[in-house]
């Protein structure tokens, strides 16, 4: 049985890794990483079947999960330090010289639980579907997770993956959008809008689903159904709305603080906001 | 001295075709992807053999760099194959990010490089990828220089660890090297040895400068011919003993001057042992359409150009 009110604990303090990694360097990005906290803790601490302590490049017999959005880094270090990939002190590394914890999330500096580098946008799908081919050549039935950004979806070669994997149906990958209309320079829809969104998808292929990614339930039980639809001839995404800055009222809302880190007074104020769940770093 | 025989003619990217074919045979890692080119580089035999290790990726090169990203993260070996262009400079962060940086075991198989690719024109004869591969960290590049040594070269990358970009080409060129010639990574290839000039060559031009090697030798130069199939990791101990024989040196190849072979070298030399070069390389310019010969001719990639740079290079001796 899932602890969804455990999850949610979990999630809070993440939300708080978050926003101290950030404050620590005065460098990073808040805003999405707030965003899909609970996403990444549903992930890693219920759905993915993984095996943290022993970690492969390869991971023959676990899910893999692929952060394409890579910005992201600070909400994916935290959960894979938390769930046991590496010791929890070294988030106090984040963006520091010398660190396993770059900026932007990459093998070069041998982090366990990271399978290739991300950054530079729209590169995370094509990659996933690679590996979820190679599953399929190995005769392993485990199943690849990406997570992208929604203004990432403007670079092309996202849409390059999307017709690759329903043309040759790569049906054991789940994407999943980030679908919080922001991006750097302002809104989705003001900046190049992505129209109808789940049309989109549709016409090309994919099986379907959309969820609140701010409800831990709601995460869980779509991650769930998702999961039903893999195996059936066909990629599945999810489009998952959620708040850029969820949990810290001053940074929702706004795209400001999609990579702009707080000072001392907003780190403060956001703490107060975040309770201490499950013991800082 | 030696004059090598021609023991047929061949595409190089035939020989990639039969390498490829031969390493799906031996291991069962190998995988082939290629974006709506397989009947050019010759992979169908591969994808004829190996279907369920073959994929068509469509006209969509980005994707095809990632997902053999993707692939080598499961314990695979790919070979993308595509033109030379849209190997590196159209998927350059593809590569820079998913598979240099991130070290995966993907092989770049690239054909139609070089002025050599002819009618197409411009648009497709890139003379500026061996630069760009060069220049990431980690990246092996390798330019061959006849079906054999293609050939060869495709099966040795397999065992290589680390990413590897392989250029070839398109037009039927003589075949001088032995067929049982093992192929080492990252060492030259002494093919005659001299005391006057060592031309240091690559790729198509490595035929042309042993032709350059008969005329020199009868007039009176002799020259030290050696293949740098390998341009990074440069075999530098190769460079500097013979360049401690010879005195000077003529680099030979069909890529531009800035980033390629003679770039490599030169340097090499200003930081070892200062000597006077000559490079035969395109200058600065685009290509256009044309024949193959016609177009080395024209852009001063031909035996003469070699000749004339080894008599200049050898007056200029201190």
């Amino acid at each position: 049985m899932t602890d969804v009110k455990g999850l949610e604990r979990m999630a809070t303090q993440v939300r708080r890794d978050i926003i101290r990694m950030i404050h620590q360097v005065s460098s990073g990005h808040p805003g999405g990483s707030l965003g899909c906290a609970d996403l990444f803790v549903a992930l890693y601490f219920d759905i993915l079947r993984h095996h943290p302590e022993q970690f492969t490049m390869q991971g023959k017999g676990e899910d893999l999960f692929f952060l394409s959005n890579g910005h992201l880094s600070a909400a994916w270090y935290s959960v894979l330090a938390r769930s046991g990939y590496f010791p929890l002190n070294e988030l106090a590394t984040f963006r520091k010289l010398n660190t396993r914890l770059q900026g932007h999330p990459t093998t070069h500096e041998g982090l366990p639980g990271v399978r290739v580098a991300s950054g530079s946008l729209g590169m995370g799908l094509s990659v996933a579907i690679g590996a979820a081919l190679s599953k399929k050549m190995n005769k392993d039935p485990h199943l690849v997770y990406c997570l992208t950004g929604d203004g990432e979806l403007q670079e092309g070669q996202v849409w390059e993956a999307a017709l690759f994997a329903a043309a040759k149906k790569v049906d054991n990958l789940i994407a999943i959008v980030d679908y919080n209309g922001k991006q750097i320079d302002g809104p989705v829809d003001e900046v190049v809008s992505l129209g109808d969104l789940k049309a989109k998808w549709l016409a090309f292929g994919w099986e379907t689903l959309e969820m609140n990614g701010n409800k831990m339930e709601e995460v869980i039980s779509t991650l769930r159904e998702a999961i039903k639809h893999t195996g059936k001839g066909k990629p599945v995404v999810i489009l998952m709305k959620t708040e850029m800055g969820f949990g810290v009222d001053f940074m929702m809302g706004t795209h400001k603080w999609h990579g702009t880190a707080p000072n001392d007074e907003q780190a403060r104020r956001a703490m107060e906001q975040l309770e201490e769940t499950e013991g800082d770093y | 001295m030696r004059e090598y025989q021609i023991l047929g003619h061949a595409d190089t990217r035939s020989g990639f075709g039969e390498g490829l074919l031969a390493v799906g045979k031996q291991n069962p890692d190998v995988v082939a992807l290629s974006a709506d080119l397989t009947d050019s580089l010759k992979m169908d035999a591969f994808a004829k053999a190996f279907p369920d290790r073959f994929i068509q990726v469509g006209i969509a090169e980005a994707n095809m760099m990632s997902m053999a990203a993707g692939l080598a993260i499961g314990g695979k070996i790919p070979y993308t194959g595509t033109f030379a262009n849209f190997s590196t400079g159209r998927v350059y962060d593809q590569i820079r990010q998913c598979i240099a940086y991130s070290g995966k075991q993907v092989k770049i198989c690239a054909s139609h490089a070089g002025l050599t690719l002819g009618e197409d024109g411009a648009t497709h004869q890139i003379l500026e990828d061996i630069g760009l591969m060069k220049m990431l960290p980690g990246m092996t590049v390798i330019n061959t220089c006849d079906f054999n040594q293609t050939k060869a070269a495709t099966i040795a990358i397999a065992s290589h660890a680390g990413p590897v970009y392989l250029r070839f080409g398109r037009p039927k060129v003589p075949i001088f090297i032995a067929p049982d010639m093992p192929f080492v990574i990252g060492k030259g290839l002494m093919l005659q040895e001299g005391n006057d000039v060592t031309i240091f060559a690559t790729g198509h031009l490595v035929w042309k400068a042993l032709q350059a090697g008969v005329i020199l030798a009868q007039k009176g130069i002799s020259a030290e011919i050696i293949n740098i199939h390998t341009i990074k990791p440069l075999d530098e101990e190769c460079v500097i003993r013979s360049v401690q024989k010879t005195g000077c040196v003529v680099t030979a190849e069909e890529h531009q001057r800035n980033g390629g072979l003679g770039d490599s070298i030169a340097q090499c030399l200003a930081l070892h042992h200062p000597t006077p070069i000559e490079m035969i390389a395109v200058n600065d310019q685009f290509g256009e359409s044309g024949k193959p010969e016609e177009l080395l001719v024209k852009y001063h990639l031909n035996t003469p150009d070699i000749v004339a740079a080894a008599e200049r290079v050898v007056g200029r001796k201190i």
